[in-house]
């Protein structure tokens, strides 16, 4: 057990980086990697609702769409509703837990502001979760899966945001200039992390 | 069709089920906001400068509702909207005098002598390879660190050097920390004279890498109308700002470095390429 949640923390960290090698979560990587602050203060909301949205979301299907009930002598399951449910109780649940943050928690709901709305509807907090279900994690190992994906998000967002204050002072080509280089970066900066495969 | 009944009841079922929870936690755990604060970030600028000295223009709104601070505090609001907010609460203004940032030096990359340097553009990072790039150890090194603080983009790096301009300077005073050099100063706006130098070497020494040097010639403090107008310390001359010289000092003395400006001519580029 130990040895399993070991092998998805270093997995999804680094290996299986959400961002440089599943390609999930690209465009908040871009949109607020411009300066080290909001990105972590993004980071900070990325972690926070990945893991409660993995959480939930894997208790709901183990214990409400996976089984098969019987209605009227009819076998229902009702798995297909996966996608749908998991948007709307996500979105629900972030937005119950800014009311709560709010009322308990000025400091905390004033640093995360503007991102925990934001990341609500991200295809990573989504990918998260369906992929937990794709690989039939329980409860426990889908929570785990989830922070760790989000610290590894975290993580790529910090130093690409670091990276791109560096860009700024750097003499950069006309051609290049803006989003060109922050992408050539980021693909750098995923080949960097192709190095990891070979962890897990 | 079981099924089709089945899970469009759940789905229904489970967004009623959270609309209500939703909601009831919204009425439980509902915050009291002051409706004072709101109304009055609304009439504040909204550029979150920091010029008051509080986190942004929300955090302001809440000082002066709860009675830290006042209204005119703000240094970018404009007069009548100072005065609603005042209305509004039922205080009074204050008065603040209107600041702006001077940047004391006017040794653009034309009359400077200069040196290659290939490192961070960054003046913080420039000072400390040698002082930068620039021969006077005194002078702007013109990277744009404070260009790049100002708010308002109130700053233009013109030559290798920052030229505030003062119709967009609001004095928050952001670019003052910025300037390795400190060469950023906030003065009163109504004063238009200044030395746009702050080298405190030799005359001669300042003349060999800068040609627009203030090089204690005095004939500006002997021009002046009144005698402490214009304050000699060592080798530089500076505007007395609390006795300051009228805008027709600059003819009078007929500064022959030009480094006695006015800062409204200056930002226009008015005094370049003078010297030959």
């Amino acid at each position: 057990m130990t040895n399993d949640i070991l092998v998805i923390t270093i997995g999804a960290i680094l290996v299986n980086n959400f961002v440089l090698s599943k390609f999930l979560g690209i465009c908040p990587f871009l949109g607020v990697s411009k300066k080290l602050s909001t990105a972590l203060g993004m980071s900070g909301a990325v972690i926070f609702v990945m893991a409660l949205a993995s959480l939930v979301t894997s208790a709901i299907y183990k214990y409400i769409l996976s089984p098969t009930f019987t209605i009227n002598g009819t076998a229902i399951n009702l798995t297909f509703l996966t996608i749908l449910v998991f948007i709307v109780v996500i979105a629900a649940l972030v937005q119950l837990v800014e009311i709560i943050l709010q009322k308990f928690s000025p400091p905390l709901y004033q640093a995360l502001g503007i991102f925990l709305p934001l990341i609500t509807t991200n295809c990573a907090v989504l990918g998260a979760a369906m992929l937990n279900v794709q690989t039939n994690r329980g409860v426990m190992a889908s929570t785990v899966f989830g922070t760790c994906s989000a610290i590894g998000f975290a993580l790529a967002l910090v130093l690409f945001s670091s990276l791109r204050e560096r860009l700024d002072l750097a003499k950069v080509p006309t051609p290049f200039q803006g989003t060109a280089i922050a992408l050539i970066t980021a693909g750098i900066l995923a080949m960097v992390f192709m190095g990891f495969s070979g962890l897990v | 069709m079981t099924i089709i009944i089945t899970a469009v009841l759940f789905a229904t079922g489970l967004g009623v089920f959270l609309a209500v929870v939703i909601g009831a936690t919204a009425r439980a755990f509902a915050v009291e906001i002051d409706q004072r604060v709101e109304t009055i970030t609304g009439m504040l600028p909204g550029v979150n400068c920091g010029g008051c000295g509080y986190a942004g223009c929300a955090d302001f709104a809440k000082a002066i509702v709860e009675g830290r601070t006042i209204p005119s505090q703000c240094p970018v609001n404009t007069p009548v909207n100072i005065t609603r907010i005042a209305e509004y609460l039922g205080i009074t203004a204050g008065e603040k005098e209107k600041v702006v940032a001077v940047v004391r030096c006017s040794g653009s990359c034309a009359v400077t002598v200069r040196s290659p340097y290939n490192g961070i553009r960054d003046c913080r990072s420039a000072a400390l390879v040698a002082g930068g790039a620039k021969g006077c150890d005194f002078g702007c090194i013109g990277f744009s660190s404070c260009a790049r603080a100002c708010p308002f983009n109130a700053i233009e790096i013109r030559d290798g050097l920052a030229v505030v301009h003062p119709d967009l300077c609001v004095g928050c005073g952001k670019c003052v920390d910025t300037c390795p050099k400190s060469l950023i100063v906030l003065v009163p706006a109504t004063v238009d004279v200044h030395v746009y130098c702050n080298s405190p070497e030799k005359s001669v020494l300042k003349r060999k890498v800068c040609k627009t040097a203030c090089i204690a010639c005095r004939k500006c403090v002997k021009a002046a109308d009144s005698e402490n107008q214009m304050i000699v310390n060592g080798f530089l001359v500076a505007t007395n700002y609390s006795n300051p010289p009228l805008p027709d000092l600059i003819e009078k003395a007929a500064c022959p470095t030009t480094a006695l400006r006015l800062a409204s001519k200056h930002a226009s580029g008015a005094y370049e390429g003078v010297l030959k």
